[in-house]
């Protein structure tokens, strides 16, 4: 347990010297990041870049190959209090198109990792309820996940991270594929959420929807470009130093 | 900056078509209907399950196998006045109870299994481990042929028919674990192992086969193992489906959230700290074992149609998972005891009457619900 500059508050996640990598080539090369409670990170960089495997680090889904990541102040990869994360992957991840599942059991897939092996509980059921209401699907509960449209779906998985009594949520580009209005929605969610106190760490593509909502951005292609408030990612050459000077991305000082 | 929290039903922003607003009836005559079903169901499997536990008593010493005897006759002789009223020759003879009872038992486990196992690409893994218990069967006739030290042990303990079970589902459940070992060293069910190893057991178990029958006598007939035969199902191995199937309800039971997590997306329950690998090992063992006790009334061949054809059937109407469980148990019983009910009163194969009739269903199903009948394996 370090102490930070902020004091001996423990960072949800600490990211020191990282290098990963599949087979010869290097996914990720000593990338260092902290991620504080109520943080609102927004990962960008270019396909390929590592923005995946980082997470997938930080999940503890895999180890690195030199440095350390430790999530809740443990190892990653031996944290196992699995409802303590939330996780949304991106739209086409689940077999919802085929497997005939309906809002509600989808919603209470959140509260197994915490049940175990033990049968669902009244309070199980209670905490499923409040989840789904809080983000808008309560209406939809018996409907099948197939039958729900690419925003709504979304919403559903972050029901499911919000029954699990999730202390951190994770996204991996949850908007691909999904239409300009039901993507506000969803991010004007994840706002309420993170104003409520949730830690939310985000994979997006679209520079504007992240600059709008997130705090800190990180810009990721093998190494760190730059981590800090978004106001200083957008006035740094971060972005053309991580796409590449042939890529030509202007950045525009949008409010 | 507004927030709305309650959501309007706006699928059709999308063009999808919207499906609750159909049934106007009570949705608790459908709950309630398919809960009598599953009732039954399950008082018939108990019935069955004594009646295998009765035939295997029967040999016990003492009071207990007095008694049991007693009462097993009193089932066959029940059966004869059955046969007395409906002018048949069938309900009179043990061997059409014990085929009975497999078909009931294995009618709940096969479609209970392959619900975890058709939504994810995974629909030929039970064809496969079909073929690979057919060369377990081979294999299983050398091993009987032996007839010395641990194979004449088996064969006094199982009878050789038994044993030959005994190999095939160890032959498969270890191919089982095999393929999900390469599974997990490609990330994907692909193609082209399962076409390896699909064709590659069967290879070996003809070749073995026609190897042996010069010097191993063997009163047992491969082509009912290729085709399912109600004759072939002994005792013991009505006994071995009796006790395969608690197991895999007992593990379904115990195991249904994970299961369910795990099919339903992977990666998700992963992150949960689910052990995704334990689960699938645990699946694709289940999947091997149902599929050994299965072969003998359906045939190696057709073995995997119990496991996938009931699930679709359900898929197409069912609201929920639990609801697809439910219906694809009924499909599956249905299917059993009209196929075995043909079977016997047209002295047709029990594999294809079964299949026949679960492919009916299947498409009775289809025409009844409106969704896209494409069930995609992905």
């Amino acid at each position: 347990m370090r102490d930070g500059v902020e004091g001996t508050v423990t960072p949800i996640v600490d990211i020191e010297d990282v290098t990963f990598g599949y087979g010869d080539a290097n996914a990720l090369e000593d990338v260092s990041l902290r991620i504080e409670e109520g943080e609102f990170l927004g990962l960008i960089g270019p396909n390929g870049s590592g923005k995946t495997t980082l997470l997938h680090l930080m999940l503890g889904l895999r180890e690195p190959d030199s440095g350390s990541i430790t999530l809740f102040g443990e190892p990653a990869h031996e944290f196992e209090a699995g409802e303590r994360i939330g996780y949304v992957g991106q739209r086409a991840a689940d077999r919802g198109d085929a497997m005939p599942v309906t809002v509600r059991e989808t919603v209470l897939m959140g509260r197994f990792a915490r049940a175990g092996h033990a049968r669902l509980t009244d309070h199980d059921r209670e905490v499923t309820a409040e989840a789904m209401e809080t983000v808008g699907v309560e209406d939809l509960a018996e409907r099948r996940v197939s039958a729900l449209s690419g925003g709504q779906r979304q919403r559903v998985f972050i029901a499911r991270a919000l029954a699990s009594e999730a202390d951190i949520l994770a996204l991996d580009e949850p908007t691909v594929g999904i239409d300009a209005d039901s993507r506000d929605r969803f991010y004007n969610l994840l706002d309420e959420l993170n104003a409520a106190g949730m830690t939310i760490v985000l994979i997006e593509h679209d520079i504007g929807v992240l600059t709008k909502h997130v705090d800190t951005v990180a810009c990721i292609n093998v190494e760190l470009y730059h981590h800090g408030d978004t106001v200083s990612f957008l006035e740094s050459d971060a972005l053309t130093d991580a796409y590449g000077r042939a890529s030509g991305i202007l950045a525009h000082n949008h409010p | 900056m507004s927030t709305d929290r309650h959501t309007e039903a706006d699928p059709q922003l999308d063009g999808e078509p919207t499906e609750d607003t159909r049934s106007g009836r009570a949705p608790w005559i459908r709950e309630g209907a398919e809960l009598v079903g599953i009732g039954l169901v399950g008082t018939l499997a108990v019935g069955m399950l004594a009646f295998i536990a009765l035939d295997w008593l029967r040999a016990a010493p003492g009071a207990i196998g007095s008694l049991a005897g007693s009462w097993f006759a009193g089932v066959l002789t029940l059966g004869a006045w059955a046969d007395f009223y409906l002018g048949t020759n069938v309900f009179r003879h043990p061997f059409v109870w014990r085929a009975a009872a497999t078909g009931v038992l294995i009618g709940i486990v096969g479609p209970v299994v392959g619900a975890f196992l058709v939504h994810r690409q995974m629909a030929l893994i039970g064809e496969t481990l079909a073929h690979t218990a057919f060369a377990g069967v081979a294999f299983g006739m050398l091993f009987v042929a032996l007839g010395a030290g641990l194979a004449g042990g088996a064969v006094a303990l199982f009878g050789s028919s038994g044993t030959l079970l005994l190999v095939a589902l160890v032959v498969s459940a270890a191919s089982a674990l095999g393929l999900q070992w390469l599974t997990d060293r490609t990330d994907s069910y692909g193609d082209v192992p399962i076409a390896i190893v699909l064709t590659g057991s069967f290879a070996v178990g003809t070749l073995v086969i026609s190897w042996s029958r010069d010097f191993v006598a063997i009163a047992i007939d491969i082509e009912d193992f290729l085709f399912g035969s109600l004759a072939i199902v002994t005792a013991t191995g009505a006994r071995l489906v009796a006790v395969l199937s608690v197991v895999v309800v007992a593990l379904v039971i115990y195991n249904y959230k994970q299961f369910l997590f795990i099919t339903f997306d992977e990666r998700a329950a992963h992150v949960a700290r689910l052990n995704v690998d334990r689960y699938n090992a645990l699946l694709i063992v289940m999947t091997a074992t149902v599929v050994v006790g299965a072969m003998q009334i359906l045939g190696v061949i057709l073995v995997a149609g119990l496991l996938v054809i009931p699930v679709a059937a359900a898929s197409q109407v069912a609201r929920s998972f639990r609801e697809t469980l439910y219906l694809s148990v009924l499909v599956g019983q249905v299917a059993v005891l009209g196929g075995l009910a043909v079977s016997i009163g047209a002295s047709l194969p029990p594999g294809g009457s079964i299949i026949v009739i679960a492919i009916a269903i299947y498409l009775v199903a289809v025409a009844a619900s409106d969704r896209s009948t494409s069930l995609s394996m992905h």
